[in-house]
């Protein structure tokens, strides 16, 4: 018996039952295009916090001030003042091929004024180096310099928000005196917009100067509220951390019983932590997706073992003819994989344009990956030989003489 | 004339149900030589059934010999019992047996499918070729629902044909068919007959009996009478003779 024969006594076997066939077939097509198009969103969703946290810059590093008494009062990070410029210093003293930028953050807020207008914001001094930490870039203008920094340059850079409310007739800010805190600052650079952040932060409601000007004008304090650091690449993140980590120990003189008076935190354990949460819901969609994949399979089982009472006849005449116990087991077994593997085809293609039309019209990321077609496809296989053997094992074992008699 | 086709000698079928053993078949020995146009008769429960579910390779006799054509069926398994029916036995059935909404050419094909000495080409002559025989080759691709009972018992016979058997088994061949068309199709196995091929035609019916060269009688599981029909009737004729008033 040819499998060329089996594959055409199988086809017409279906084509003489199209509609119940189909019908058959639609368990395995919604359980497949459901598996698709669900992987496809988990994923294209994940993708999208991905690309959105590493636009906060993903391999940056943020080390913040912590108390390391586990008695008394604890205080909260921003008022305990563990970390000082000295911290700074011995982190570049490593010269660590896994940092490439490092700048402290002195923060305070405050109302900015220009003429007539003013706005509640907040001032954050910096080095240079914090742009590109953060991702931010200059629109228009200029940075201000390392010489900016060692001598307290009243010089600032502005965020978008900030312009938009101290220069509401929209003139050129560049060059023009504000003032905050009652201290002028001269505007040399404007940021490009970068929105909102992931928390539902305005990113542009920022005013930018060199760190030893808000330290020695505005706050009055020689310690910082954090550093920012970035590693080379995502992946030397980690060894970053435990450098920073290290040096900062040392600078503040921690012996080995004392606990970090400073926490140090990745962007990239954020990541993960986002993803994951990410990744479980893809699970959980494609696990609800498999479980209709699974009532398909059953649906053909049902539908195989019903086909196979009904042709009972057909079978005895098919043996009386000739055909041996196998090639009734193939026929029938091969009806179910043809069914199962047609409808997995018609499966891809509807997940992946119902997909496609999900992004084109709700605008919800999609990622369709090549590895949940391949699953899909490989599961509808199996499925096909693992539900269709059972009915046609059966079918193989009748005996020729009462199939030919059956009523 | 001399070659053997059957050669069938003291067969016994006993079926055992519970603690009884039904003795369905108690001995019997005939043989069929090539060319014969055999009718078996009996009334219900004489073994009829039996003894042609044997003779079909589709059961096999509890003790005795049955050898078609030369091969001991006694010694064979299931398979190549599946064998020797798809090269050996062409079937006409009492209801036809052909697969619904499948056109002629296609149920006519379908032995040859089990057959893989056969390519598509030769599997389609054949069946045209067949189907030729028994006067259909331009009814090919109607479905059984588009043809008359006589014609689809036809197609049934063309099916027989198409592995060219050494034996045609017809059981009850004429049972679902009006006098006319059971003329028609005895008609059509006497031409077959007259062809070369050995027919073998279980039927309860004497009537269909008188057209064949003999006829075995069964009563109660043995051979009652066995007697070569000395003028056998000429279905053609017996066609032109039926009344007008008949044809219904």
């Amino acid at each position: 018996m040819s499998i060329i024969n089996l594959l055409k006594i199988a086809f017409r076997a279906l084509k003489r039952n199209k509609l119940r066939a189909f019908l058959t077939m639609l368990g395995i097509i919604i359980g497949v295009a459901a598996v698709i198009a669900m992987m496809a969103i988990g994923e294209g969703s994940k993708q999208s916090i991905r690309s959105s946290l590493s636009g906060m810059g993903s391999n940056m590093i943020t080390i913040m001030p912590q108390s390391n008494e586990p008695g008394g009062v604890r205080l909260q990070g921003s008022s305990i003042q563990t970390l000082k410029l000295e911290d700074i210093t011995a982190i570049k003293k490593l010269q660590s091929k896994n940092i490439n930028g490092l700048s402290p953050v002195v923060s305070t807020s405050g109302q900015a004024i220009k003429g007539g207008y003013n706005w509640p914001t907040t001032i954050t001094g910096v080095s240079p180096d914090y742009l590109n930490i953060r991702q931010l870039k200059l629109q228009d203008g200029i940075l201000f310099s390392e010489n900016d920094v060692k001598s307290f340059a009243k010089v600032c850079l502005l965020g978008k928000t900030v312009i938009d409310n101290l220069f509401p007739d929209g003139s050129n800010p560049i060059g023009q005196i504000i003032r905050f805190k009652n201290i002028p600052f001269q505007v040399i650079g404007v940021l490009e917009p970068k929105g909102q952040s992931n928390f539902g932060q305005d990113q542009d409601d920022i005013i930018l100067a060199p760190f030893t000007t808000v330290q020695k004008r505005i706050t009055a304090t020689n310690y910082l509220q954090s550093i920012y650091a970035s590693a080379t690449t995502e992946a030397s993140s980690a060894a970053a951390t435990t450098e920073i980590s290290e040096a900062i120990r040392e600078s503040h003189r921690l012996t080995a019983a004392e606990t970090d008076d400073f926490q140090v935190r990745t962007q990239a354990e954020l990541i993960s932590t986002i993803s994951s949460t990410s990744s479980m819901l893809t699970v959980l969609l494609t696990a609800i997706a498999g479980i209709s994949l699974f009532i398909g399979g059953i649906g053909i089982m049902n539908i195989m073992y019903v086909s196979v009472t009904e042709r009972t006849r057909e079978i005895g005449l098919r043996m009386s003819i000739g055909a041996r116990g196998q090639d009734v087991l193939m026929q029938f077994l091969i009806e179910a994989i043809l069914i199962s593997i047609t409808g997995g085809i018609i499966g891809v293609i509807l997940g992946v344009s119902s997909a496609y039309l999900i992004s084109y019209f709700l605008n919800w990321p999609i990622l369709i990956a090549e590895s949940s077609i391949i699953i899909s496809f490989v599961v509808c296989a199996i499925t096909g030989v693992f539900f269709g053997y059972y009915p046609a094992k059966k079918a193989s074992n009748l005996d020729p003489i009462d199939a030919l008699r059956y009523e | 004339m001399e070659q053997k086709i059957l050669d069938i000698h003291d067969l016994k079928r006993e079926f055992v149900m519970g603690d009884q053993t039904v003795r369905a078949l108690k001995g019997i020995n005939f043989d069929i030589k090539a060319g014969e146009f055999v009718t078996i008769m009996g009334s219900s429960g004489s073994g009829k059934t039996t003894l042609l579910n044997i003779l079909g390779c589709l059961d096999k006799p509890t003790e005795g010999s049955y050898l078609l054509d030369g091969v001991d069926v006694k010694s064979l398994n299931r398979d190549e019992l599946a064998g020797l029916r798809n090269t050996k036995i062409g079937f006409v059935f009492q209801a036809y047996n052909l697969l619904p909404r499948t056109s002629a050419l296609e149920n006519v094909e379908l032995p040859l499918f089990y057959n893989k000495t056969i390519t598509a080409e030769e599997r389609k002559e054949r069946a045209i070729k067949s189907l030729e025989s028994v006067k259909l080759a331009e009814r090919f691709d109607h479905t059984p629902s588009q043809l008359s009972g006589g014609q689809q018992q036809r197609v049934a016979i063309a099916r027989a044909l198409v592995n060219h058997p050494v034996m045609i088994l017809a059981d009850e061949a004429t049972g679902n068919l009006d006098t006319r068309t059971s003329y028609e199709i005895m008609a059509l196995m006497q031409e077959l007959n007259a062809e070369g091929k050995t027919i073998v035609f279980v039927t309860h019916e004497p009537d269909i009996a008188a057209f064949s060269t003999r006829t075995i009688m069964l009563r109660d599981g043995k051979i009652q009478k066995d007697s070569i029909n000395q003028n056998q009737r000429s279905a053609k004729e017996a066609l032109a003779n039926l009344p007008e008033s008949d044809d219904y």
